[in-house]
């Protein structure tokens, strides 16, 4: 135990005593490691942004798509019929995570007058499965299926319709029609992706309730059904549902797909890695400073690997203390790159530069992964650089290196 | 029981070309626990060589050097560089401390090969060892600032600082003036009496010399005992 700690503490001995040469020698080291950590870091962040940019649109791996309409007529199943059947199809299956939406459009009586906007009556699950962020308020919660007055989560560009000013608690909105209702606005989304008006609403279908305020004007879509899998699961599941349903519901076209990408998965992965190789090479051409300085030091403390030999120093003692102070030096580089990295990173306004200023959902943080890596990373190249010093070092004679 | 015995070592060097050198020949040496010999010899003689060997810094080529009764040509690697270190305190004529570590991180640098309450309390030990050398008021000054006799006293204190059993001192005088010279000498010859430790001095300074018990000659790899009238001119 105390030969361990005897290799440590000459090895922070030489690192403290040699201040200025470690320093000149880490330099390259530092720069290194803080790039591939911070790009590291970087990469992950933006990968998760752009996983989520995908997910917003086609839902989480593995998210299935299941609607069906009369191909004679093109319109959507009886709404009982369509539940009764899809309600079995998902108790057979034991599926938990599922939700619905369905297109359609509402009267919004707003300061400007009546218009007519699309919106998207979604069961609040329809959130979690899209990823769906508000930046003020909140999202829709299953409570909502029972208020008396729907509610609604709205993007900026319909809270501007409706007076705009900032969002500070729930908003109520008249919404036409044969027996107008007062709707409340409970959440507010970024606009993401233009100036066009986003509606959700809550679904309330299944409860008996009729709705006299969509638009008849507007054409309806059908009720789809996203049911949420294991990836590995997903083609199994497309094949039965659609069987299934169409076993259920003669005369139906049932379409059911894979709505998610799978492929950006892949993409980013190919993204990661060549992040990872461009800061392996930066990292590399950093070691060789440190490999350079390290032989010089080696051959000027030459009398005093001697003089250690003289106190009792074995060749395995001397060989580790020289390893060590190398990776020593380099993880302490390594550590304050990482903490640079950690504090440019968090600083950043990632939001604004890569997801137009919408919340990330799942924030996810300085990636442990990149800090590990880079302190590994930074540790490997201590022990690289050091190990041919360390060995230069063991092959020093005593006798010669005490008279040199 | 004698510490140090040597009995018909010789040590050769392998020339460039290809031819042998001997440095010593047929060297019989006893160093008894808590003697102090001197050896006195020209430059080229052998002396450091011999110092090395006493030392287990080098082997023998020919003979036979028993420590303890211990047949050191068995002693290989770790087990060789453990005992150099617990055995012997070396003094060099260039003091050979650590450059910008303090005079306490020298004399405690011994210590980093030691084990147990040896090593965790090796800047304690370090600092009491100093004081024994009248140095620990510049226990924290690096040698760069301290004067030359000031150096060889903290080179003194890093060879007695493990308890040695035997110290090995290579011309300890020889970068030192006449007064300080001896004023070291007398206080490593005391200071190794005091723990125990026999003392074996290397000088070509018949001065420095006369301290020791007994004085040996070095000449042409051979030992031999210095006459009565060596002895005698040498105490005058």
């Amino acid at each position: 135990m105390t030969g361990l700690l005897g290799v440590l503490a000459e090895a922070w001995s030489e690192v403290r005593v040699h201040k200025a040469r470690v320093v000149l020698s880490l330099v390259g080291v530092f720069l290194a490691v803080f790039a591939m950590t911070a790009v590291t870091a970087l990469g992950l962040i933006v990968a998760q942004v752009q996983q989520e940019q995908a997910e917003r649109y086609g839902g989480r791996p593995a998210t299935i798509s299941v609607s069906g309409y009369d191909p004679t007529t093109g319109l959507p199943p009886a709404a009982a019929e369509w539940d009764a059947a899809t309600g079995d199809l998902l108790d057979r299956y034991g599926v938990s995570e599922f939700a619905t939406f369905r297109s359609s459009s509402a009267l919004f009586r707003l300061p400007a007058g009546t218009q007519e906007l699309p919106t998207m009556e979604v069961s609040p699950s329809y959130g979690e499965l899209h990823r769906i962020e508000p930046v003020a308020g909140r999202w829709l919660v299953d409570a909502d299926r029972d208020s008396l007055s729907p509610a609604l989560v709205v993007n900026e560009f319909v809270l501007a319709q409706m007076g705009g000013g900032e969002f500070t608690g729930p908003r109520s909105v008249v919404l036409g029609g044969a027996r107008p209702v007062t709707a409340t606005v409970v959440g507010v989304l970024k606009n993401d992706g233009g100036e066009y008006p986003l509606v959700y609403r809550v679904d309330r279908s299944g409860l008996g309730v009729a709705d006299t305020t969509v638009s008849s004007s507007y054409g309806f879509g059908p009720t789809t059904l996203e049911l949420w899998v294991p990836p590995e699961q997903a083609d199994a599941v497309v094949a039965a549902v659609g069987n299934d349903l169409s076993l259920v519901l003669p005369g139906l076209q049932v379409d059911a797909y894979r709505m998610d990408s799978p492929g950006v998965a892949d993409s980013l992965d190919v993204l990661r890695l060549a992040i990872r190789g461009a800061g392996a090479v930066v990292l590399l051409l950093g070691g060789l400073g440190v490999f350079n300085v390290g032989m010089m030091a080696v051959r000027q403390r030459v009398r005093e690997i001697g003089i250690r030999r003289s106190f009792g120093a074995t060749s395995s003692r001397v060989f580790g203390a020289i390893m060590l102070e190398s990776v020593v030096a380099t993880l302490l580089a390594g550590l304050a790159a990482v903490a640079l990295a950690v504090v440019v990173v968090a600083n950043l306004p990632i939001e604004q530069w890569f997801n137009g200023g919408v919340p990330i959902a799942d924030e996810p943080g300085f990636p442990v992964q990149a800090a590990v890596e880079g302190l590994v990373a930074a540790a490997g190249v201590g022990a690289l650089a050091g190990l041919l010093p360390a060995l230069l070092a063991v092959r020093v004679k005593v006798i010669d290196a005490i008279r040199f | 029981m004698s510490q140090l015995q040597l009995t018909g070592v010789g040590r050769d060097v392998r020339l460039p070309d290809g031819g042998v050198l001997p440095i010593l020949t047929g060297v019989d040496l006893t160093v008894a626990a808590g003697e102090h010999v001197s050896i006195v010899g020209r430059s080229g003689s052998g002396k450091s060589t011999l110092l090395n060997v006493l030392g287990l810094l080098d082997s023998p080529t020919a003979g036979e050097y028993l420590l303890d009764g211990q047949d050191t040509a068995r002693l290989r690697g770790r087990r060789r560089a453990r005992l150099r270190g617990e055995c012997f305190g070396f003094v060099f004529q260039q003091f050979n401390l650590l450059p910008r570590r303090t005079a306490a991180e020298n004399v405690a640098a011994p210590l980093l090969y030691a084990r147990g309450k040896d090593f965790l309390r090796r800047g304690r030990t370090a600092r009491e060892v100093l004081d024994r050398v009248g140095l620990g008021d510049r226990a924290d000054q690096v040698p760069e600032r301290l004067s030359g006799g000031e150096q060889q006293r903290v080179a003194i204190a890093r060879a007695l600082v493990r308890r040695p059993r035997v110290v090995l001192a290579d011309e300890p005088t020889g970068a030192l003036d006449v007064e300080t010279g001896r004023a070291v000498m007398a206080l490593l010859a005391e200071a190794a009496a005091e723990q125990g430790a026999a003392l074996v001095t290397i000088t070509h300074d018949l001065a420095v010399a006369a301290l020791a018990d007994r004085q040996l000659r070095l000449e042409a790899g051979r030992l031999t005992p210095m006459t009565a009238a060596e002895t005698a001119a040498a105490t005058s």
